[in-house]
């Protein structure tokens, strides 16, 4: 048995890193460790219930806008008020734009370079002008820096990396079409934040969410400036992401058998009219589809770094760091659902919409397993993970044209508010990443009590109090090590998570 | 991204800041600058280091559009370590920073995204090296007091930002969280304040650095480039304030001041500015200014971010 530590796992949000058992090539136990805290609910007492919305946009910069959005949900439940139509359609907007941005960043920035050779732009002999200025960027950074000894590199960012002779694509055409898609796709990502900012203010950081909805009121330049843009972010889904990661999962298809979980747990996202969600509500544990109940979660604490009491209800939910803690060896809890460890996410967000039979989610799906001859459960995968990203990407691109046609021009999107002595409140979404839960509880028109529960929380938890591992700790069992020096497979497996662990461990619940 | 790309003057002038920058880099020196500058960006490593952070700086930085962020990686700056970027993953990322510290190297410059904890380096950790859970603030120490020049982003690596917000029952914070500056005393902090910052004054800044020049500060070490004038100043809204027209509601017409706007007493050039090219501001966009460039936020006056005024 050999240990292997990858500390910092990189080309993720924030600081985790993972303990691996290697046992005869395999990997034969993981420990995931978040290894970062900040104290936000601890923050957050005593504080305006209206600032809960700017700080808790805090805890995640990539994510912002869904802490925004949940927490004025949880804000507005606890004032007794609801958004108007604008509100409605402006936040999903706002989080559609986000939405795009993070998966688009997380495939060719953050996993991408998992598979991709970059090196291979130095074999380009074609006319393209970006990659022809990528290749002699790396050229004469390779020569003005050739025989320094230390690791301080040319070529930085995209050099060092792991070195493996069969870890990256082989073929020529494939590496310079990806290294061609990372450069455009750093544009295209840039114009999704466009987008964000034209409703929300700013980005990351939403200014304009308040409670009640947003400051910010529709005009008709703003809807067809978002339009034209998401025209071109939807070609760029269809013709770019959508092909590259398929022929990703064409010359990596074992990663349809590696890092599998099965399941599943979702809030629901993006609010329709009749009070129904785009991405449906649900359980999927079992192989049944189950109804939510949010009564049955609760959060232990045994092996984080918590002294308080553990498997509390996060409305109830104590927080007391112990960084020392014997036996501890995370900053995330671990949530569970009625005792069940859930995998939380895009994959997650597809799986209950395909088995509760959502006729668009169905039809993506379909012509995905179509064309890649394969059967629903390989979509309990890494590379399911990153095939649910790229086509909830689609469906979005097809779903705001539809918002943008609703919104009225000119007309407030927020209701009025007044901020009671005493109230309690809940907010449920889904970011990008997965389900996200904040609790409120007001007291003297002040906040008493603040708690959220994130996406990473629920996948990257550490064991429970009965020793049962997190779904990215069971995941990572079974993954082959080829080199335990250059651990490239369990860090794919990892990344295919997307993990964020700014959100998981900005800590949950403090009350005394 | 055209072919190699050296800055032309219009773009070096637009890149610092407007018009001041024309002021403070005369011609003559302009005409060296941009060879100059391509030089110094390939040998000046950028060691960029995340404390407590949410990763919004780094992520604002990806939103810069002149020069676009494909040219920043690839021309002006060389980023040798970032965290959310790199390639490298595990040990082949941490040799990087570890064989700066080993090899006493004073060539880089340290960015620091994020607030440093104090009470217990577990509160944020990098790496582990022989059986130790390395602190990002022996990081920031070790790295720190040998850089060439110290560039802390965002108000947590500012002035401590959210993670050093007071608990209001009992004051201080939960993990001691501190500034770069109070990590680093006898260094001449530059520091760039925002949650986020525009990534104009970061790459600005950035560039100033990597071409040796020291930016002029302000007493709480901002490029007074970006942050000499007040929200106010340059608001949107000002005129509403002078006609004495106040938003009551959010979204209202006029200036908001009463719903607790803190133009007033914040600096940066955000209503002039403008996020993502122009798209919108704080102000414009109706909903006030929090302050986040200042080193109280987010206890302004001890009153926190809103504070509706009555009448």
């Amino acid at each position: 048995m050999k240990k292997v530590l990858i500390d910092p796992i990189t080309r993720i949000e924030g600081h985790l890193s993972v303990e691996l058992e290697v046992e005869g090539g395999k990997v034969a136990a993981a420990h995931v460790r978040g290894d970062m805290f900040r104290g936000f609910e601890m923050i957050l007492r005593g504080r305006n219930p209206a600032d809960a919305i700017q700080i808790t946009q805090r805890i995640c910069g990539v994510c912002p806008i869904s802490h925004g959005i949940v927490s004025t949900r949880a804000v507005d439940s606890a004032l007794g008020i609801t958004t108007n139509s604008n509100g409605r359609l402006l936040r999903n907007l706002a989080l559609c734009a986000n939405y795009l941005q993070s998966h688009i960043l997380h495939f060719y920035h953050l996993a991408a370079p998992d598979y991709v050779d970059i090196t291979a732009v130095l074999k380009y002999s074609g006319n393209d002008e970006k990659i022809n200025y990528v290749k002699q960027w790396v050229q004469s950074e390779l020569e003005a820096k050739k025989g320094r000894k230390d690791a301080i590199t040319a070529a930085a960012p995209f050099l060092p990396r792991y070195e493996g002779k069969e870890f990256y694509i082989q073929d020529l055409d494939l590496n310079i079409a990806a290294i061609t898609h990372y450069l455009k796709a750093l544009e295209i990502r840039m114009k999704t934040h466009k987008m964000v900012a034209m409703f929300g203010g700013r980005v990351p950081h939403a200014i304009s969410f308040v409670p009640g909805g947003l400051a910010q009121v529709p005009s008709t330049e703003q809807v067809k400036e978002y339009r034209a843009l998401i025209s071109e972010i939807e070609d760029f889904v269809k013709n770019a992401y959508i092909p590259d990661v398929l022929a990703v999962a064409n010359a990596y298809s074992d990663y349809f058998s590696y890092g599998k979980f099965t399941d599943f747990l979702t809030y629901g996202e993006f609010d329709e009219q009749d009070g129904s969600f785009l991405f449906p509500q649900g359980i999927y544990a079992g192989e049944t589809g189950e109804s939510f109940d949010a009564s049955l979660i609760a959060e232990h604490v045994k092996h984080s770094r918590y002294k308080s009491s553990t498997g509390l209800h996060p409305s109830k939910g104590a927080t007391d760091p112990q960084p020392e803690k014997e036996g501890a060896y995370s900053w995330m809890k671990s949530p569970r659902y009625g005792g069940k460890p859930l995998e939380v996410g895009p994959l997650a967000r597809m799986v209950v919409g395909y088995t509760s039979g959502n006729p668009v989610i169905k039809n993506e799906i379909d012509s995905l397993l179509q064309s890649t001859g394969l059967g629903v459960d390989a979509l309990f995968s890494s590379l399911g993970r990153h095939a649910s990203r790229a086509l909830e990407c689609k469906i979005l691109c097809t779903k705001a044209y539809q918002w943008l046609d609703e919104i009225q021009i000119g007309a407030m999107a927020r209701s009025t508010y007044e901020i009671p002595q005493e109230s309690e409140g809940m907010g449920l979404g889904e970011a990008p990443r997965g389900a996200l839960g904040h609790w409120i509880a007001i007291k003297n028109g002040t906040i008493d009590n603040y708690q959220c529960v994130v996406p990473t929380t629920w996948n990257g938890a550490p064991r429970d109090d009965n020793g049962i591992a997190g779904p990215m700790e069971q995941s990572l069992i079974g993954t082959p090590v080829a080199d335990p020096d250059n651990p490239i497979e369990p860090a794919r497996i990892v990344r295919s998570f997307d993990p964020c662990i700014a959100c998981a461990v900005h800590v949950i619940g403090n009350s005394k | 991204m055209k072919g190699r790309r050296f800055l032309k003057r219009r773009e070096f002038i637009h890149l610092m800041g407007g018009f001041g920058a024309a002021l403070a880099f005369p011609n003559v020196l302009l005409q060296g600058c941009k060879k100059a500058l391509y030089k110094a960006g390939k040998q000046t490593p950028v060691i960029w280091l995340q404390g407590q952070s949410c990763s919004g700086c780094s992520v604002s930085l990806l939103n810069s559009i002149d020069p676009d962020i494909a040219s920043v990686i690839t021309a002006h700056i060389s980023l040798n370590f970032h965290q959310t970027i790199s390639f490298a993953t595990g040990d082949t990322a941490i040799n990087i920073i570890r064989q700066a510290v080993e090899n006493k190297r004073d060539d880089y410059i340290l960015v620091v995204e994020g607030s440093i904890p104090s009470k217990s380096d577990l509160y944020c950790t990098l790496g582990e090296i022989d059986g130790h859970h390395k602190g990002i603030r022996e990081w920031v120490e070790e790295l720190g007091s040998r850089a060439r020049a110290v560039v802390a982003v965002g108000t947590c690596a500012t002035y401590g930002g959210i993670p050093a917000a007071e608990l209001r029952a009992t004051g201080g914070n939960p993990t001691g969280a501190q500034s770069v500056a109070e990590i680093l005393p006898q260094k001449t902090v530059i520091n760039v304040p925002g949650c986020p910052p525009h990534p104009d004054w970061m790459v600005g800044t950035l560039v100033q650095v990597v071409l040796k020049r020291r930016p002029r500060l302000d007493e709480y070490g901002r490029p007074l480039l970006y942050f000499k004038d007040t929200v106010h100043d340059n608001c949107e809204r000002l005129q509403y304030y002078k006609q004495e027209v106040f938003a009551e509601k959010w979204g209202d017409e006029g200036c908001l001041y009463k719903l607790g706007c803190l133009g007033i007493d914040t600096n940066c050039d955000i209503p002039k500015r403008k996020w993502l090219g122009g798209v919108n501001s704080c102000t414009g966009s109706g909903s006030g200014c929090i302050g986040c460039t200042e080193p109280a936020f987010p206890d302004t006056g001890k009153r926190g971010l809103y504070e509706h005024k009555k009448g």
